[in-house]
């Protein structure tokens, strides 16, 4: 195989090369060609085309998403902003949060194990490089229609591989979404968040500073893994001897990660790093180009000192390569034997592959040869960036101008039936049959999972001090007005996170899309991402961080929009959250917040094929008062559960089974009060001598509370329909093994 | 009153055995896989987890740990030995007790709030609860189903090994629902379900695994 090197590319200038292929535009390659002031040699070639792509330099997003730094609140909170692997927040105590959120939907539609697996494998490294200790994952994920059969094979896959990688790991899975629409079909969604925690002095940053320092590369060896479109560039240029083309989805080893977690955190406890980057999309291409970018620029790295686990792999395919479970450090030289020794102790590869440098430029070697010398900042940071083409799409006046038109139940029969429908549909049906394949109790620190309204981990045996997460979505809302529903996104993720009695702290954010070359799905991006800079903005909650996944999309068919929301929370005293359910008969239960008749995006409307109307518009001041009453009620409720999906009729059964205690409601209209989605509502439950509390508290923060019923019995009966418990239990939990074994 | 906690590369709940050994009242002493040393503890835990990621099969890799061949003869001379989930099937590899931890019989990994009964409690980790004792205990693995052969199987039945059972449904295809057994001898114990991560009802589904620490101190003051 002949060796493309500088001094061969500054010698012909004219070798075609397959640019094209690689995703590159003629102007993105006249580019590189205007930086290096010759052409690019192969591997340099495939460095940019791959640190050039959408994943990893978010040319389209990046104008909008400038407005969450532009509107970012004040917040004293924020230690670590966007740009790093991710973002760091204060919680007290001395204790610093870290958590993101990252999509792997477009690998976990080819393979769904692998996919979904190495999706969490991703997000721990990137919670693990800020210096955290990560304590906890969740996983909201999107399927096409439920009884569809290639969601029959998705799903078991996805679900079996989040939870072959996360419980190998140690990590509770604490909650997520499930939810199935049409356009998800050829198009999941899987998106993983983790959260870390360490103390504010151990925070690590993707720098490589300190000439003279070392490029440790250490954790699993270099494969042929997830090279992907790599590959059409070693056939290309080295003709039908070149390495064969490998699967481009990785593949996963969770005990290598697990021993890479353990080793990385015992040598941050000895504080021998001065910068650190995990191996993720793009591999080394991407973690030397981003180290180097983040110190003063000088960085030498020897390539074929990189441990191999197929010999026959060429240059560019190394730098390209995904394989998983890889970190890279820089390390001072005198650090570095302790260094080795604790990765001899974990038995865990480790390489000293090259070492910072004076200059500003970044050259990779491959056997003395130079293969690669560019200025770094350009492959990592300085990418084209685009601003496409937005058009609100004709379908929003359309749908907007059509109101619901569903059959509304009246009867008593009609209202069981209603409820019955809701318990479940596929949306709103028990979803333990996932859950159940999570380990939600490793570390002993999980206060509330799955079904609660957020997920909740103990930080501090201690202190008692917590962190509250919760992850939502409402993609029919999106689609009627993503503006508005980026904004409720916010907000409900924010009340479920309040309804615990945890306060709302920062956000991080997944969005998924269709493709950015549509000027409708361009305006649907553009429109959620204004949305929600507006609602942090308004909340007072900065954004820490995120994740942009266009093209989830088939043919002409985009995906919903669907901004996955996550919020994150501070409690100072895991023992004394609200349940989301409550235990004893005999308590009040009492509705905050006004019931409007919200049928547009709800999931009554959906059950019946609508999608149209108008979505609620989010008050977020009104949402703040919510949120502020629940954090002073949160001394005397004896339950709170958000209303969202599925209203009141959806909450109400979800409390009612939790513990097996029924309920009796009285409702004046009964049909709006059950279906209608408004948001901003929450149920509590409280004792009956605490009512008069409760009217001060709701005169205080001016919202809205109308008594529902009282909690007993075993049935939930609604004025004259009478639910036992054991049919809404059957219906709400018999869908998930029905349609899935 | 010392007890050990064995971290293997891949162990996972030894964090979680070691808060549970102290909630007992004793003292938590880590062990680390290959060192042979044990660090003259009194009784011995593997805990849960992945040891070696499964490989070949669950805990076929750890058994040859330096670590475990200390274990083996502490045992043989009667220290008490608790394997947990992993654990179990680490003290099956070893011999140190009969039968295998096969696939869950829907071949799915389960995480469930579990109801066991507790059939036999003479042993230095049971002796806190009362013989037929229902209590409520996690239950998370993708490997639990113990199997045996007939002889085996009645063998631990008519010697009264069997040291917890499952109640209701059987949860994986374990055969006589067993969830725990003991040796001969009675001081190496294997459970599959999780009594560490039921030491207080705020981050377990109640505090009644916390019987199996409170049994060791009293099985070592005695």
């Amino acid at each position: 195989m002949a060796l493309d090197t500088v001094v061969i590319a500054q010698s012909t200038p004219d070798t075609v090369q397959p640019f094209a292929e690689l995703g590159l535009k003629l102007d993105e390659y006249a580019r590189i060609k205007e930086i290096l002031g010759r052409r690019p040699t192969s591997s340099e070639l495939a460095m940019y085309s791959v640190m050039w792509s959408e994943h990893c330099s978010y040319k389209s997003s990046k104008v909008h998403l400038k407005q969450f730094g532009e509107k970012a609140p004040k917040s004293d909170a924020l230690l670590v902003g966007i740009g790093e692997n991710a973002g760091v927040v204060d919680v007290g105590q001395g204790y610093a949060v870290t958590f993101k959120i990252e999509s792997h939907n477009h690998p976990s539609f080819i393979e769904p194990y692998q996919g979904a697996a190495t999706g969490v494998g991703g997000i721990v490294r990137d919670i693990l490089t800020m210096g955290a200790r990560p304590i906890a994952v969740m996983d909201p994920l999107r399927f096409g229609p439920a009884d569809a059969s290639d969601t029959r094979r998705v799903l078991p896959g996805i679900v079996a591989g989040i939870g072959g990688y996360g419980n190998c790991l140690g990590l509770p899975n604490i909650g997520g979404e499930v939810v199935f629409d049409e356009t998800y079909i050829g198009n999941p969604l899987v998106n993983a968040l983790c959260v870390g925690v360490m103390k504010h002095s151990d925070i690590k940053l993707a720098k490589a500073a300190g000439a003279g320092n070392l490029v440790v590369l250490y954790g699993a060896k270099t494969g042929g893994d997830g090279i992907g479109g790599v590959s059409v560039l070693a056939s290309e240029t080295f003709g039908a001897g070149g390495s064969t083309k490998r699967p481009s989805v990785q593949v996963g080893d969770p005990f290598v990660e697990k021993v890479l977690i353990e080793c990385s955190l015992e040598i941050f406890a000895e504080d021998l790093v001065v910068g650190i980057q995990d191996l993720g999309g793009a591999g080394l291409s991407c973690a030397t180009s981003e180290l180097a970018s983040g110190g003063s620029g000088g960085m030498k790295v020897a390539l074929d000192k990189v441990p191999l686990r197929d010999p026959s792999l060429s240059p560019e395919e190394i730098l390209m390569s995904e394989s998983q479970e890889r970190m890279c450090a820089i390390v001072e030289p005198s650090k570095i034997n302790r260094f080795l020794e604790i990765c001899k102790k974990w038995d865990v590869t480790v390489t000293v592959i090259g070492e910072v440098t004076d200059g500003d430029r970044l050259e990779i070697t491959w056997n003395g040869e130079v293969i690669v010398n560019v200025p770094p900042r350009t492959v990592a940071h300085e990418g084209p960036v685009y601003n496409r083409p937005l058009a609100q799409p004709a379908y929003i006046n359309q749908v907007n101008s059509q109101k619901v038109n569903v059959p509304m139940p009246s009867s008593a029969a009609e209202i069981k039936a209603a409820v019955l429908k809701l318990a479940g549909a596929p949306n709103l049906a028990d979803k333990s049959w996932v859950t159940a394949q999570y380990d939600k109790y490793v570390q002993g620190n999980t206060i509330q999972a799955q079904p609660d309204d957020s997920g909740m981990v103990r930080l501090d045996e201690s202190t008692h001090l917590g962190v509250a997460i919760s992850t939502d979505a409402n993609a029919n809302w999106s689609y009627l007005n993503p503006y508005q529903g980026a904004k409720l996104a916010l907000a409900e993720a924010a009340r479920n996170i309040a309804t615990a009695g945890a306060r709302p702290l920062a956000v991080t954010n997944c969005l998924n899309f269709g493709s950015p070359e549509d000027p409708g799905v361009m305006w649907q991006f553009a429109e959620s991402v204004r949305g929600l800079a507006d609602g942090c903005l308004e909340m007072g909650l900065p954004v820490t961080g995120g994740n942009v996944s266009f093209y989830n999309q088939t043919g002409a068919v985009a995906i919903l929009p669907t901004p996955v929301i996550g919020v994150l929370g501070v409690i100072q005293d895991v023992r004394k959250r609200t349940p989301m359910s409550y235990k004893t008969s005999g308590l009040e239960l009492f509705l905050l917040g006004e019931t409007k008749e919200d049928l547009a995006g709800s999931e009554w409307a959906f059950l019946h094929g609508q999608r149209v109307g108008q979505s609620p518009d989010a008050d977020l001041a009104r949402e703040m008062r919510l949120i502020e009453l629940l954090l002073e009620g949160n001394t005397f409720f004896a339950a709170a559960h958000d209303l969202s999906q599925g209203g009141l009729s959806a909450g109400l059964t979800e409390m009612v089974l939790r513990h097996s205690v029924g309920a009796t409601i009285s409702l004046s209209n009964p049909a709006i009060d059950l279906l209608s989605e408004t948001p901003g509502r929450v149920i509590v439950a409280i004792d009956a001598s605490k009512i008069s509390q409760l009217q001060a508290l709701a005169s205080k923060y001016s919202i809205a509370i109308s008594r529902l019923g009282t909690t007993g019995g075993d049935s939930l009966t609604i004025n004259d329909s009478v639910i036992s418990l054991e049919e809404l239990r059957t219906a709400h939990t018999s869908t998930f093994p029905r349609l899935f074994g | 009153m010392r007890v050990g906690v064995i971290t293997f590369p891949g162990t996972l709940d030894d964090r979680d055995a070691a808060r549970a050994v102290v909630a007992g009242g004793c003292e938590a002493v880590s062990l680390w896989h290959a060192d042979a040393d044990l660090k003259n503890v009194d009784a011995v835990i593997l805990p849960g987890g992945f040891s070696y990621g499964d490989y070949l099969r669950c805990g076929a890799i750890s058994r040859f740990a330096p670590v475990m061949q200390s274990v083996i003869e502490a045992a043989g001379k009667g220290m008490p030995v608790l394997g947990i989930c992993n654990g179990f099937q680490v003290l099956c590899e070893s011999h140190l007790l009969p039968g295998a931890l096969t696939r869950n019989s829907d071949l799915h990994f389960l995480c469930r709030d579990q109801e066991i009964e507790i059939v036999n409690n003479s042993t230095p980790w049971t002796s806190s609860y009362k013989a037929g004792e229902k209590i409520v205990i996690p239950l998370k693995n993708g490997e639990g189903s113990f199997q045996c052969d007939d002889k085996t199987l009645a063998e631990l039945e008519g010697e009264g090994r069997v040291i917890a059972r499952y109640v209701g449904q059987n949860p994986n295809g374990s055969r006589n629902l067993i969830a725990g057994i003991t040796n001969a001898h009675g001081n190496v114990v294997g459970l599959m379900p999780h009594p560490e991560h039921a030491i207080d009802e705020l981050t377990g589904p109640s505090a009644a695994g916390l019987g199996f620490f409170t049994s060791i101190l009293n099985a070592m003051v005695k």
